[in-house]
């Protein structure tokens, strides 16, 4: 699989450049943070009409990758819906489009802060998922090892000889994997931001993806 | 026609006679609409002010009377005290105020429930207030609107606002008169007809001009560089000039510039000459210090941008300097109006060239001003993106029909030509979204009722919209602040882009001086002193003007020319050699010169159609090039020439040039292209598809905000057709794109080529190879330059082993 391969607490991941998680052995996928949902919130808020295809493009990135990796069990970690009532609102191509990507294997919705609580869509609703020796949150929690989590839409800078290039960024260190934000409709949080420098160990690499993944150490 | 006794007095006391042209607004006080075009100083603000104070003389209209619009906060607080002055001194009853983004809250609700008489504002100000429902109330006495500057805003989209504004305006106060105060302009019909309301006649009335100005180009003992915008060479002469007068405007055309310039002349500045400077992007505070001190007369010199380019009086400027080539004549004429505000005093410029294709600039530029010959681009019809923001504070102020506001929108000069349809497909933009999916159905931003009319879904997105009101398009800045315990003094701002290029320990300039990078706190660029002589990186971005069309029509009939006796030595012999080694440029022909220099084989493109236009072309032929298999490498672009270098040779330029293959291109290459999802973030905005402002999310840059480039790539994969993508194309084209002008230079040369074959590089093309701004041509070349820095930053940190990358 094209991507960085990189160990964590003894499982063998590779954090491919579309911003999702590959764990072989497992035959797993991890996205986080997809938004699905989030033009509509904006509308129903008030706020403008954005172009309201988001969710089938973030939903046609992941097919790919499913196909791709030939996925068996797929976990979404959290923030899947931009709130509940996106997830009960989705119009129905779009619901039908998740149901299609269901059919025939594990489906896990682990809980965001934007989606607490089950919805309907179907597919198993978690907290936290525990598969040794790793351990799927939305929210990183100081302190815990083997954790891979979102929430925080990593971004990092890297300043090449052509100028400064950001990009969303997988962070990675010894104890944990914080995953970028896979959603379309998403923006990202500055690596050097103190959350995240503190969360993260000296040595965290950060993980730029894109076309292609490139691992650099994480820009403080 | 007598003045009644009080202004009579008024103007005897001082010794004063009324101008003929003030006396003329008097007599045409009823006409619908007069633009009133005159020099600074020439008593022009008194002149569009008389009528109302002569109706409000005898104390007995109540509310407001008279609307002043400036394009600049300052200007208005500024005539604000200049009319106060007179209005004591006569004991005239008005009440006159000012209204902007800067008024506190407390008093902006007092003016809406008890307007003064005169209400001085600026165009955003006027549209936030027109959008409220008690607008009628607001606007009931309202009887004439004062647009001062109006050439100032004419060409922008604040313009176009500001028409739309006065066409709100007119409907709820049919009689409404127009007065327009404008300096000198090439085309006084096109302002008339954006001033009138469409088909009202619109007199216009010329002042006596004053004396022709004395301008020069200044004299250096150094010849300007080949190459470059620093004039450098021109600090020692320069400073004679402060020296010699009382005091000097030093006119840049970039902040940059002026920042680099500032810096060297300090460090020259051995007389301790007290000088400061004065842009866009320093801090209100240090600005208003500056100015300040200016009107006290303490400085002897400020280096500037286009920020002192409006009328605010200075009092005794005695010199006007211009840094770089003016670009465009009409500017560099009101530019050097800035000198000697007394009337009938002629004002004193002096042109400083920065290279040596400059200096044919400049004399171009000083023959076009002693021809009187200003220059112009006609401006197409009034955007779209302007009139969907119209339409949506409409909508805030209460519910409107359709078929109403067209008609009320036609009647703004702008917009006279403007289709139903289009119309129509900025109200469903504003309602719906415009999407070919329709997904909003339920949550509509407009909703129509029973009767027809159009209304918020939700009255409390009215504030979202308020917040939003203007067409000011500031990029993404970030202020600058020492830093210190409780937040040390603000210097200004910097780009977003350019703030996340520094790292901790890069110093630049701003204000003036160098500061050290220390890190980013809450938005803030957080800054030290730092002795350093010379910054590491050199200042922040700024806008690029183009050459204007005349500019360069007058700088190929120079170089054409047999003989240049006007020049300076050193530019004819370089025209001289250009001649004996190659050619020269011709009109009508396209000029093409094709060499090898260091190995690499160039071909240099003489089109002279302005920087943007070059360099869009050098985007094109490169990309061209690549398809022929001349396997191109990178090009520079200036406002005269566009160079092109690769390994092959260029022998036929003729599949190159070819009209219908460059537009291809342009289609193509548009679609992906940095300058169109900029201009998309740009307009989206102004349509309100994008906000800058939302209630309670003052703290951006958490993961809340996304970029606007997401949404630009998904209308292009999903909705191709959208009008947002419509009005982006259809701005770049005129924008930063220009491909306009070269459609214009290759109906123009209409296929007629020289190539000229040369066995190295010629006199005229040197200065290309010399310029900054190269452009690599290549595809894949980010995803080499994140690996190639990936890769030294992992070798660096000795983490190269630990990953199995």
């Amino acid at each position: 699989m094209n991507g960085h391969d990189f160990e964590l607490a003894g499982a063998r991941l590779c954090a491919l450049p579309s911003g999702a998680l590959w764990w072989r052995e497992q035959a797993l996928l991890c996205v986080s943070d997809l938004h699905l949902g989030k033009s509509g919130r904006v509308a129903r808020r008030g706020g403008t009409a954005l172009p309201p295809y988001d969710t089938r493009d973030t939903l046609s990135r992941l097919a790919a990758d499913i196909a791709r990796t030939e996925a068996t069990v797929v976990v979404c970690l959290g923030d899947s819906f931009d709130d509940l009532d996106a997830a009960a609102d989705l119009p129905a191509d779009e619901r039908l489009a998740i149901t299609q990507l269901q059919a025939g294997r594990r489906w896990i919705w682990i809980e965001g802060n934007h989606d607490p609580g089950p919805f309907d869509p179907g597919g198993i609703h978690l907290a936290e998922l525990a598969l040794a020796p790793l351990c799927f949150r939305h929210i990183a929690r100081p302190g815990s090892a083997g954790e891979v989590s979102g929430h925080y839409h990593p971004k990092a800078t890297l300043r090449t000889r052509g100028g400064a290039i950001t990009r969303p960024a997988f962070l990675a260190d010894a104890d944990r994997v914080v995953m970028p934000a896979y959603g379309t409709y998403t923006g990202g949080l500055r690596s050097r931001d103190p959350v995240l420098a503190a969360l993260m160990r000296p040595d965290a690499l950060a993980i730029l993806t894109g076309c292609n993944t490139h691992a650099v150490p994480m820009p403080r | 026609m007598t003045l009644p006794a009080p202004f009579e007095t008024w103007f005897a006391e001082r010794g004063w006679t009324i101008h003929p042209h003030q006396r003329e607004m008097l007599a045409r006080a009823d006409d619908p609409a007069v633009l009133l075009i005159a020099p600074t100083g020439g008593g022009k603000t008194l002149a569009g002010f008389l009528p109302t104070l002569l109706d409000l003389a005898d104390g007995a209209h109540q509310g407001l009377h008279t609307l002043y619009i400036s394009p600049l906060k300052a200007l208005a607080a500024d005539i604000g005290r200049n009319l106060r002055a007179p209005v004591a001194e006569m004991g005239l009853p008005v009440r006159i105020e000012d209204r902007t983004g800067d008024t506190p809250a407390s008093r902006k609700r007092r003016q809406r429930a008890d307007p003064p008489h005169i209400l001085l504002t600026t165009p955003e100000s006027l549209a936030l207030m027109t959008s409220y429902e008690d607008a009628p109330r607001i606007f009931a006495g309202l009887k004439r609107v004062v647009v001062d500057e109006i050439h100032a805003i004419a060409e922008s989209k604040r313009g176009d606002q500001l028409m739309l504004a006065l066409s709100r305006l007119q409907a709820l106060r049919p009689d409404l008169r127009r007065v327009g105060l404008s300096a000198t302009v090439e085309d006084p019909r096109a302002i008339a007809r954006l001033l009138a309301r469409h088909p009202d006649p619109c007199a216009i009335l010329q002042a006596d001009p004053g004396p022709a100005p004395d301008i020069a180009m200044l004299e250096t003992d150094l010849a300007p560089p080949w190459a470059g915008g620093g004039a450098a060479h021109a600090i020692p002469a320069v400073l004679e000039q402060v020296r010699r007068h009382c005091t000097t405007l030093i006119f840049h055309n970039t902040r940059a510039q002026a920042e680099i310039f500032f810096h060297k002349l300090w460090l020259a500045n051995e007389d301790s000459l007290p000088i400061g400077i004065h842009h866009g992007s320093l801090d209100r505070s240090q600005r208003d210090r500056v100015e300040a001190a200016m009107v006290r007369g303490e400085l002897r010199a400020i280096v500037c941008t286009g920020s002192l380019d409006l009328g605010i009086d200075w009092g005794d400027v005695d010199l006007v300097i211009q840094i770089g080539a003016p670009k465009n004549v009409k500017r560099l004429v009101q530019r050097i109006g800035r000198a000697n505000h007394r009337y009938n005093a002629p004002s004193k410029a002096l042109l400083v060239p920065a290279n040596r294709f400059e200096v044919v600039e400049c004399i171009a530029a000083l023959e076009a001003v002693q021809a009187g010959a200003l220059d112009g681009e006609p401006r197409g019809p009034g955007p779209l993106d302007v009139l969907c923001q119209h339409i949506l504070i409409a909508a805030c102020a209460g519910p409107f029909h359709a078929d109403t506001l067209f008609g009320e929108v036609r009647t703004a000069g702008p917009y006279a030509g403007l289709a139903r349809a289009d119309f129509d497909a900025c109200l469903e933009f504003c309602a719906t979204g415009g999407y070919a999916l329709r997904a909003y159905d339920r949550w509509q931003r407009l909703q129509q009722r029973p009767d027809g009319a159009w209304q918020l879904r939700d009255p409390r997105s009215a504030q979202r919209i308020r917040m939003n009101i203007g067409t000011i398009q500031d990029t993404d800045t970030l202020k600058v602040r020492l830093k210190r315990n409780r937040g040390g003094a603000p210097l200004g701002e910097v780009e977003e882009g350019f703030a996340a290029s520094l790292t901790p320990g890069d110093t630049f300039l701003i204000g003036g001086r160098i500061v050290r990078y220390e890190g980013l706190r809450e938005m803030t660029v957080e800054v030290s002193r730092d002795a350093a002589r010379k910054p590491k990186i050199a200042t922040f971005m700024g806008t690029k003007f183009a050459t204007s069309t005349q500019l360069s029509a007058r700088i190929e009939d120079i170089l054409a020319q047999d003989d240049w006796p006007q020049l300076p030595a050193h530019t004819r012999d370089w025209l001289a050699l250009q001649r004996r080694m190659s050619r020269l440029p011709r009109q009508g022909r396209l000029l093409i010169e094709s060499f090898p220099h260091e190995g690499r084989e160039h071909a240099c493109f003489y089109g002279f159609a302005g920087r943007n236009a070059q360099q869009t072309l050098g985007l094109l032929l490169s990309k061209r090039m690549e398809d022929l298999n001349l396997h191109p490498l990178g090009f520079v672009a200036t406002d005269y020439a566009t160079l092109v270098w690769g390994l092959d040779p260029l022998h036929d330029p003729a599949p190159l040039l070819d009209p219908a293959g460059l537009r291809d291109g342009l289609e193509q290459w548009l679609a992906g292209n940095a300058v169109m999802k900029r201009t998309f973030r740009a307009s989206a905005t102004i349509a309100g598809l994008i906000e800058r402002n939302s209630p309670g999310a003052r703290k951006s840059g958490r993961q809340a905000t996304f970029s606007s480039d997401i949404l630009y790539d998904t209308l292009l994969k999903y909705d191709p057709h959208h009008l947002m993508l419509r009005i982006t194309r259809d701005e770049a084209r005129r924008g930063l794109v220009d491909f306009d002008r070269i459609e214009d230079m290759l109906t123009r040369t209409r296929g007629r080529f020289d190539l000229i074959r040369l066995d190295r590089v010629s006199p005229l093309a040197a200065p290309l190879l010399l310029e900054i701004g190269r452009v690599p041509v290549a595809g894949a070349a980010q995803e080499r330059l994140l690996a190639e820095e990936a890769e030294r930053l992992l070798q660096t940190a000795g983490l190269a082993a630990l990953t199995g990358a």
